[in-house]
């Protein structure tokens, strides 16, 4: 155990440092979740690309640093701390990158990765459909072989940016005669195909956060399917695995997050009541520790290891902290809490807790509900009984 | 960067665990609970293992190892609620004293450790009782900030009884002289608070490890309504959510070994007494009315860790250090503030 950064190390953090400061953004962007703001993201994307920050673990070839997990995270701190913009194509280099890496043929990852990492291509993905939630064994859109395409008919729902994304990637049902997590297969298709009809759903903000995806007769390339025929879900589960486990929620956006709570706390500290500070203390402490455990996990990952069950550990500690520190904030705020405007004066601020606050609430529904995680944590961690 | 125990380590705590398995199973606690309380016999063998040396430089006969290879013992003889004062010896008494072992009587003192042949118990002077004196030939105490190393006959103790069975605690009446002064230097009582502290919560990781692993253990096997306990999802998610919080407070124990700063370990004791206070909480409920019994070996985990809890600086005491650090201009936190030098 050596917790000292290595002199390369430090020098990332500089170098990471020094091209935040220069090119994040002096105004916040648009929400992500419009479609001017989500263009504004791409755009942000590109500028990221373009200092070879879009992923920095990808190898060179893809765009990418080959930056091992550590240098990720260090890589992370240095994004969160410059407030730097929300990644519009999270579900493609958080999720489907690494699924790519892992499953993908030469020819596939040529294909998607470095467009992904230049944010040309933004994905969505499309599990759930209305049938088939925490039960996504239910899945039933099928996607049926005909000579060297597959033909989609079905429906999809709850796919984050679907509204406003190029790509999809999803599980469909090629074996029509199958049941739950036989028989399905992992596919890549584009938005704009024929007979794929989008219809934005606004969430708890009002915004089109997601959207429910129509299928009819949709012709996708049998090249575009991930892995086998047939063995999606297993492909399907590594990629929750890298949703809830490691990739999707780096540490120091909640650090970020429980170092605003502090100074909020500090703002407020005369007229709110003494047991505040202990819930901020709190949300501090967490906040560590989901990134102490995580450099616990990246180590190990690193000397060879692999990401298992304590995956769902990590997805509900995460969800549970990230809401409670919302909860705290507007506690805090008290009646000036319910203040939903934009800007970035003391307003803003404000604004931000709220909204934050909305989305928060999401956190321990989606990436697999918390009661899921729970049921995994006791039957395969602690060996209950099914 | 290295957030990691070497393959070692890991080893060597896989050695202990066993041991300890096979040398204080709940037989054996019942059993100490009934008598003396103390094993003689388990005292030598953990002796001969070299773990009563275990953070005793080599010169003197130890294994010289250091907090990080302790920390992970120290959790094992949590998980096996382990009665004899081992830790107390390797993890606070021994850290202590090796500032001092240029000293001919202190070094005799720490020969005597790794040799299993002298025993120092210790007492912070904020905690009115002070564990495993009776047996104990010198006692590490605190006065006026300053530090002292008292032979046993220069006390006098008063016994108490401890919530816990396999504690044995008393009331300290002692004079604090020139010839038992160790060091006045500034903050060494808070060193030696730090250093139980840090004992505390990496005893309380295992002893709350064990309570959830006791309770799955039964829930797997007790039936109702015609299946084991363990089915119903409210047990489940009972049990799933303190291992949560078991496994979100042990890279703060690690860290904190790893860099004894104050931060670190307000830190780890905090999360741990409320980990471990949960653990209890639940277990007792899974087990219904046999975990409220004597007959059942869950209460020995639950006891020590109701009394872990308030020594060595309570969790008002920490959080209130705590929040001087977080909360002050100064502070290093936000994104980049985990490993920065503070
Ligand atoms: C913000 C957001 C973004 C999302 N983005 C995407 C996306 O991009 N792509 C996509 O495919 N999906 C996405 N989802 C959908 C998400 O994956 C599902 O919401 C989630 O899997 C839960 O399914 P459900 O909403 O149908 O709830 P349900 O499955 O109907 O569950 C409702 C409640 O019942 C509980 N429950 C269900 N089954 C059990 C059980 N066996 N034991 C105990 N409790 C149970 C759940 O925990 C939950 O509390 C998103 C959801 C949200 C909120």
């Amino acid at each position: 155990m050596d917790l000292r950064y290595t002199p390369k190390q430090a020098a990332f953090r500089a170098e990471v440092r020094a091209w935040m400061q220069a090119h994040v953004p002096k105004q916040r962007l648009k929400s992500y979740d419009t479609r001017e703001g989500f263009e504004e993201h791409r755009q942000w994307e590109r500028v990221l690309n373009s200092g070879r920050f879009g992923m920095v673990t990808w190898p060179e070839a893809m765009g990418g640093r080959g930056a091992d997990l550590i240098e990720w995270l260090i890589f992370e701190e240095e994004y969160y701390r410059a407030g730097a913009p929300g990644r519009v194509n999270q579900n493609g280099i958080f999720l489907l990158g690494p699924t790519l890496m892992e499953y993908g043929t030469a020819a596939q990852k040529a294909r998607f990765l470095p467009r992904m990492a230049a944010g040309d291509e933004i994905w969505a993905q499309g599990w759930s459909e209305p049938g088939a939630g925490s039960d996504m064994a239910a899945i039933r859109t099928k996607a049926i072989r005909d000579g060297d395409h597959y033909v989609i008919n079905g429906q999809k729902t709850w796919s984050t940016r679907a509204a406003f994304a190029d790509w999809c990637f999803g599980l469909f049902r090629t074996d029509p005669e199958s049941t739950r997590h036989h028989g399905m297969s992992f596919i890549l298709l584009p938005l704009d195909t024929p007979g794929i009809t989008r219809r934005p759903i606004p969430q708890l903000d009002g915004e089109p956060g997601f959207a429910e995806l129509f299928f009819d007769d949709v012709r996708v390339p049998v090249e575009n399917r991930l892995g086998d025929e047939g063995q999606g879900w297993s492909i399907a589960m590594a990629t929750a695995g890298f949703e809830r486990g490691l990739m999707l929620r780096s540490p120091a956006r909640f650090q970020e997050t429980a170092k605003r709570l502090v100074q909020l706390y500090r703002r407020h500290e005369a007229r709110v009541a003494p047991g505040v500070r202990d819930q901020v203390l709190k949300a501090w402490m967490d906040a560590e520790a989901y990134a102490l455990n995580t450099y616990m996990t990246a180590s190990r990952l690193i000397a060879g290891g692999k990401i298992g069950q304590e995956a769902s550990l990590n997805k509900i500690f995460w969800s549970e902290l990230d809401r409670s520190m919302h909860e705290t904030a507007l506690s805090i705020l008290g009646a000036r809490g319910e203040l939903l405007a934009s800007g970035v004066d003391e307003a803003g601020e404000i604004t931000r807790w709220l909204k934050g606050f909305l989305f928060s609430l999401a956190g321990p529904i989606y990436a697999g509900a918390n009661e899921i995680q729970r049921n995994i944590i006791a039957e395969r961690l602690l060996n209950l009984p099914r | 960067m290295n957030f990691a125990f070497t393959e070692d380590q890991l080893l060597f705590r896989d050695t202990v665990r066993d041991f300890l398995a096979a040398e204080c199973g709940p037989a054996e606690l019942r059993a100490a609970a009934a008598g003396t309380g103390r094993s003689a016999a388990r005292w030598q063998k953990l002796a001969d293992m070299g773990l009563t040396g275990l953070t005793v430089a080599e010169a003197r006969g130890g294994l010289g190892l250091g907090l990080l290879d302790y920390v992970l013992i120290a959790e094992e003889t949590g998980r096996v609620a382990l009665p004899e004062p081992l830790i107390d010896q390797i993890g606070i008494a021994a850290p202590v004293l090796a500032d001092f072992a240029a000293r001919a009587d202190v070094a005799a003192v720490l020969s005597g450790l790794a040799a299993g042949t002298c025993k120092v118990a210790a007492g912070h002077p904020d905690d009115p009782f002070v564990a495993d004196a009776g047996e104990a030939d010198f006692l590490l105490l605190g006065r006026d900030g300053v530090l002292h190393l008292v032979p046993r006959d220069r006390v006098v103790l008063t016994p108490e009884t401890s919530v816990d069975p396999l504690r044995r605690i008393a009331a300290v009446d002692w004079a604090a002289g020139n010839e038992t002064r160790l060091s006045g230097e500034t903050g060494i009582l808070d060193r030696f608070r730090d250093l139980g502290a840090l004992a505390a919560a990496a005893q309380g990781l295992g002893l709350a490890q064990a309570m959830v692993d006791l309770a799955a253990d039964y829930a797997r096997t007790r039936q109702q309504f015609g299946k084991p306990i363990g089915t119903f999802q409210a047990v489940k998610h009972h049990l799933a959510t303190v291992q949560v919080a078991i496994e979100f407070a042990r890279a703060p124990v690690y860290k904190a070994a790893a860099t004894q700063h104050p931060r670190d370990i307000s830190h780890a004791r905090i999360a741990v007494v409320d980990a471990a206070a949960a653990a209890a909480r639940t277990a007792i409920q899974v087990f219904g009315a046999m975990g409220y019994t004597y007959e059942v070996d869950l209460h020995f985990f639950m006891k020590r860790a109701w009394a872990l809890a308030g020594v060595w600086g309570d969790r008002h005491y920490h959080l209130d250090r705590l929040s001087r650090m977080v909360l002050s201009d100064d502070a290093a936190i936000g994104a980049d503030g985990t490993f920065q030098d503070r």
